[in-house]
């Protein structure tokens, strides 16, 4: 049942990636009867394999190849060698997101206009809206199973979210709910409700939560169109003399390098490694990079802002207990300058266990004043940040000089600097945050700073002008017609909202566009 | 762990054997270089050193408690913690660095580390070389070694997995009675 394709067969849509971009648009294509071949630098797991413990399943999942950072943002400090916290899996960080599910809000796609100009900032339009994106949304929200959505209940709110709910009611916030969320309310799509285990970031054990691994991909295999080769790393992307491409030359498992042709080839590798290919590609034709005729490839990293609120209560709370993302507070989500800030932000449960607590609470904390807070691990309750970041040009993907991965090519270094609109926001969101806790009796509260990045966006970003970004309106690059980019490095701006459901909308219909382009001879 | 059928809704796959990271990055990270320093926690309260002088292991144990100073938490947790740096690679280090923590001590008047009776006394020297290698490599080593320990999660209130239980759909998840 499962295709197995010849190096040789040109015909094939060849992806990079199978997360919640690449993975949703080969089964899309695979439906369409368009033959496909993936490549996965990860190894395949199933629910069975995910393993509830927070550093044994960092080992099993995380991408952990050579990378640098640089930059003022607290995770060079933090984190020096982990600017991402990203899986290498099939399925990709699928398996590790927590499943909310939000749509942009109309302004949001046309920041440049509705914003004005930022200083420093490098804001454009989408040369999409809310209109066009629209019946994709529904689309994505179907396949995900999204709550709060279709006729899909929501999910029931565990003692973390109790909390949350309380002290932001308490402070007048209105919209406040238990999400929409990718975590099955009821059974959907031969997936089971949401068990409330917790661990939603070390992929689910119950399928509860969508992943690509486990849904797209299966699904794709089973129509007989799509082969996935899984720990197979892609290395570069060649091309003819007439600048198309024409494959990828990629390492198997053990290190043996092979060329597949292919008559489309589309980058889905999160955006820290999908301009980084771009750049390693580089050629005499091409001596910037591939698809980088604008200067943009790498340029405008996003990873929204972000931070934690963690309260400490005079009783137990035990945060950990089910759904990791488990509500979510969307009153500040809104556009109003007069806060001090363009943007807006979303504040989301969260709850982490005692290992990544301690590492993640204020890293190189120690003391008292740090242990203390431990101590109130199990009367605490969390949330996260997650807002609209500016786009400025020097935050960055950008080849390292001398240091290499594991194949000699050069290792992506990510630099980022917080625009001052970013730490506006920040700070805005740690007073909105504490003020929720303490209006909830909170005894104690911690600012805490932002984890590696799991929102990594913008290092291909889409534009309506090839002089102002990589991809199209359909994520084709502007300069090489069968080249293109399918993950959320094609994000124009970030919007406030959790990304993944619009990289699935965009990969729905980016396959619409690409089977009617195949279908038409046009690619 | 007891695995219970989580999967009954899904296609059967084949599966691959799980990978495990390289030992160096973690390192480069800085994040967990304890991870490889748990053992039993029965084997530990009454560890005899090997390699490192036992007064320089007893310092160690009362350094590595003055960083992260948890009164609920015994001794032999923070042994578990700290001795993986009994080995013959990794005691001179060790050596050196517990010799400048004793000079540091003398410096201020006491005779030794272990002799200074106030916690906020050891802890002034401690942060007056906490951006030394070695005080950031101790520290840096027990945000696992110590937090990563299963057996003193219990003392946190935490739970660890739920899975093999079925989660916490009927067993509290909502169960919050205070608020």
């Amino acid at each position: 049942m499962v295709a197995k394709f010849e190096l040789d067969d040109d015909s094939v849509v060849l992806i990079i990636g199978t997360g919640s971009g690449g993975g949703v648009l080969a089964n899309e294509l695979a439906q369409k009867g368009v033959k496909v071949v993936s490549l996965e630098a990860g190894g395949r797991y199933m629910p069975e394999d995910y393993i509830n413990d927070e550093w044994d399943s960092f080992a099993q999942l995380a991408w952990l190849d050579n990378r640098t950072t640089s930059g003022d943002w607290r995770v060079a400090k933090d984190f020096s060698g982990l600017p991402a916290w990203i899986v290498k899996a099939v399925g990709g960080t699928s398996i590790h997101w927590a499943g909310a599910s939000l749509r942009f809000q109309d302004h949001e796609w046309k920041a440049r206009t509705n914003y004005g100009h930022v200083t420093g900032a490098n804001l454009l339009d989408w040369p999409i809206d809310g209109a066009e994106m629209a019946p994709w949304y529904e689309k994505a929200e179907t396949k995900l199973g999204v709550t709060r959505t279709g006729d899909r209940p929501g999910l029931p709110g565990n003692n973390n979210y109790k909390v949350l709910e309380k002290g932001a009611l308490a402070v007048g916030y209105k919209e406040v709910h238990t999400g929409r969320m990718a975590i099955n309310s009821v059974d959907y799509d031969d997936r089971l409700a949401c068990q409330q285990t917790g661990f939603c970031f070390q992929g689910c054990k119950w399928g509860a939560k969508w992943s690509s691994a486990y849904t797209d991909i299966p699904k794709g295999e089973a129509t007989g169109n799509l082969e996935v080769r899984d720990r197979c790393h892609a290395l570069k992307i060649e091309h003819d003399d007439k600048g198309k491409v024409t494959g990828v030359l990629y390492a198997d498992k053990d290190g043996n390098q092979h060329f597949q042709k292919a008559r489309v080839v589309c980058v889905a590798g999160n955006s820290i490694e999908s301009p980084r290919i771009l750049l390693n590609s580089a050629s005499s034709m091409f001596p910037d990079g591939l698809a980088n005729s604008s200067g943009q490839v790498g340029r405008n990293y996003l990873r929204h802002v972000t931070g934690s609120v963690y309260g400490v209560f005079e009783k137990p709370v035990k945060m950990w207990r089910g759904t990791t993302m488990a509500g979510i507070v969307q009153d500040e989500a809104r556009l109003d300058p007069s806060r001090g800030f363009v943007g807006g932000y979303e504040l989301e449960t969260l709850a982490l266990g005692v290992p990544f607590m301690a590492a993640f609470l204020d890293p190189g904390g120690w003391g008292r004043s740090f242990t203390s807070a431990m101590d109130g691990y199990e009367n605490m309750a969390g949330m996260w940040i997650v807002g609209e970041d500016m786009p400025q040009e020097t935050n960055r993907i950008t080849l390292h000089a001398t240091v290499v991965d594991q194949f000699g090519l050069p290792a992506p270094n990510v630099h980022f600097d917080d625009h001052p609109n970013d730490i506006a926001m920040r700070n805005h969101a740690y007073a909105a945050g504490e003020a929720i806790y303490r209006a909830a009796g909170a005894t104690r509260t911690f600012p805490t700073p932002p984890y590696p990045s799991t929102h990594n966006l913008g290092t291909n970003r889409m534009s309506e002008n090839p002089r102002d970004g990589v991809v199209n309106k359909h994520g084709q690059s502007h300069d090489i017609p069968n080249l293109f980019v399918s993950d959320g490095s094609q994000f124009t701006t970030g919007a406030a909202e959790n990304p993944t459901l619009t990289i699935v909308a965009l990969a729905i219909r980016q396959a619409e566009f690409i089977a009617g382009e195949l279908s038409k001879q046009n690619l | 762990m007891t695995t219970l059928t989580a999967s009954r809704g899904l296609r059967g796959q084949t599966l691959t054997r799980r990978q495990l990271i390289s030992r160096s990055f973690a390192a480069s990270a800085g994040m967990i270089i304890g991870a490889g320093f748990i053992a039993a926690p029965d084997a530990a309260w009454a560890y005899a050193p090997t390699t490192l002088k036992p007064e320089t292991m007893a310092t160690l144990v009362r350094m590595a408690r003055d960083i992260y100073p948890h009164d609920r938490i015994a001794d032999e947790f923070y042994v578990i913690a700290v001795k993986g740096y009994d080995t013959a690679d990794a005691a001179p280090g060790i050596e050196a660095g517990i010799a400048s923590l004793n000079a540091a001590a003398q410096g201020a008047g006491h005779a030794d580390y272990l002799s200074i009776g106030w916690e906020d006394d050891r802890v002034a020297l401690l942060r007056a070389m906490e951006t030394s290698a070695f005080f950031q490599q101790i520290r840096g080593g027990l945000v696992t070694g110590l937090y990563n320990q299963k057996a003193v999660w219990p003392i946190f209130g935490y739970e660890g997995e739920s899975f093999s239980q079925g989660g916490y759909l009927h067993r509290g998840f909502d169960d919050i009675n205070w608020l």
